[in-house]
């Protein structure tokens, strides 16, 4: 049976997403569709299953039921249909369609800022040193790093790092970026640079599915907002909506007061 | 004091100990680069194995790390043969003994440094795409070996020294040539103090050099 597409498909579909951990039930049927181009932005109390929802989208938690499918291809499973794990180089191929960037960096310590950008180039992409050295020139120019690209990730800040992160993932040409909590880490002061650069790639039109707490930032910069609460999607929105003051949604809007509380 | 020392008789058979002094460092570099083989191999197995491997691996580890050197010496040159029809110089057995001897040191070493690398690191290598081998040769060993360098220093100096064990089966390395000296010569404050001497500098300019490399390696990631 073959099941005609639809007319405007998502390019990340999550349906009906289900994991636990030992009894503790992370992710309830979560289900969310993002089109190519929007900046979904994931916001909820801590436990809420946000960072877990976005590691399974690129696979690096599996989950027990439901299918996460970047432009119709399910991302951890092979594609008969019967749950069966894809194998490790079909793994890798798959989560080279998608960009991640840490709340802790993650970069490869041993390896300069260009180092990081090229590694997957090479490895990946099959890029030759010279075309891989240009590519991450070009990223780090477009984060503000160009003078930074031979330097080590200790010798960066905070902020630099991440923007190196940024760039590591861009630089793939992912179809989708998943950002997780990347500036919960960094001083109050260094965040600014970071989002800068998360703007202008929304600009540019690269999908996005960030988890934040920068309400702020989530307000401006995203076309959609989903408020996730006890591993379930609890409301879902335009910013104006979920985040103004009309919502119907208790949980939601005890979560805003005490979130405004703690942060203005 | 009736004693006087004299050194003319140590230094008329200083070739011996020359020669000692070289196949000790033959003896260690030997066993140490086929030990080192052995370690990544088990450690690398290790971390990505089943319990049974586990298992099987952590026994020959404890087996190893909980005899005396000296007997695992005897063991394979005198008790081997006599079971297994093999025959072999005590330099070849020696050789044997003491790769399998730092194989199981080095697989501690290095299974924690590969345990050390951070989860987020590993994780950044699958988001990028990267097959498990490629993270592995380019993600985990290199941060592993940052990791486990000042470790690794200790491991081998204190393998060097572990070659004068051979000496209790007659391979003529520095100790067995101090032995030699000090039975036909019956000098052995004096080639005693040589040798010691010689173990110390050798063990100092080893210490050096690996420092050196450590630094370079620091410099150079």
């Amino acid at each position: 049976m073959s099941i005609p597409p639809p007319a405007n498909p998502a390019l990340l579909d999550i349906s009906d997403v289900s994991k636990s951990f030992g009894t503790v039930e992370v992710l309830r049927s979560v289900s969310l569709q993002v089109t190519r181009g929007e900046v979904v932005t994931v916001i909820g109390p801590s436990g809420s299953g946000k960072t877990t929802l976005l590691r399974c989208v690129n696979f690096l938690e599996s989950y027990d039921s439901g299918s996460i499918r970047i432009d119709g291809k399910e991302v951890g499973f092979r594609d008969t249909g019967t749950r069966q794990r894809r194998s490790e180089r079909d793994l890798a191929k798959m989560r080279a369609e998608t960009g991640m960037v840490f709340q802790s960096f993650n970069l490869f310590p041993h390896l300069t800022a260009a180092g990081n950008i090229m590694l997957g180039l090479r490895k990946v992409r099959g890029k030759s040193s010279t075309e891989a050295r240009a590519i991450a020139e070009h990223w780090l120019g477009r984060v503000g790093l160009a003078h930074k690209a031979d330097s080590l990730p200790a010798e960066l800040s905070g902020g630099q790092q991440q923007r190196v992160g940024i760039a590591r993932a861009v630089a793939m040409e992912p179809k989708i970026l998943l950002l997780d909590e990347i500036t919960s880490a960094l001083d109050p002061e260094l965040v600014g640079e970071v989002l800068e650069v998360v703007r202008s790639l929304a600009e540019d039109g690269m999908t996005m599915v960030m988890v934040t707490h920068e309400m702020a930032f989530a307000r401006d910069a995203s076309s959609r907002i989903i408020f996730m609460a006890d591993g379930g999607v609890s409301a879902a929105g335009p910013p104006a909506e979920i985040l103004g003051t009309e919502i119907d949604n208790e949980r939601l809007r005890s979560f805003l007061a005490r979130f405004r509380a703690s942060h203005f | 004091m009736g004693y006087t020392l004299n050194f003319n008789l140590i230094w008329r058979h200083f070739e011996k100990l020359w020669g000692g002094l070289l196949l000790s460092l033959e003896l260690a570099v030997i066993s140490i680069a086929i030990g080192i083989v052995i370690g990544l191999l088990l450690a690398v197995w290790y971390v990505s194995a089943g319990r049974l491997v586990r298992t099987a691996i952590a026994a020959y580890v404890e087996f190893i790390r909980n005899v005396p050197l000296i007997l695992l010496v005897y063991l394979v040159f005198y008790g081997l043969p006599t079971v297994v029809d093999i025959a072999y110089s005590a330099q070849t057995s020696f050789i044997a003994t003491l790769s399998l001897y730092s194989g199981a040191y080095l697989v501690e070493v290095f299974r924690s440094g590969l345990e050390a690398v951070p989860r987020g690191q590993l994780d950044a290598g699958k988001a990028i795409g990267l097959t498990p081998w490629q993270r592995l040769l380019h993600v985990r060993l290199p941060t592993m070996l940052r990791i486990t360098l000042p470790a690794l220093s200790n491991t081998f100096l204190s393998l060097f020294k572990d070659t004068s064990v051979a000496s209790v089966i007659s391979v003529p390395e520095l100790t067995y040539g101090a032995q030699w000296i000090n039975f036909n010569t019956f000098r052995i404050v004096e080639v005693y103090l040589v040798v010691t001497a010689m173990y110390l500098l050798t063990g100092y300019a080893l210490l050096y050099a690996l420092r050196l490399v450590e630094r370079r390696f620091r410099a150079a990631h």
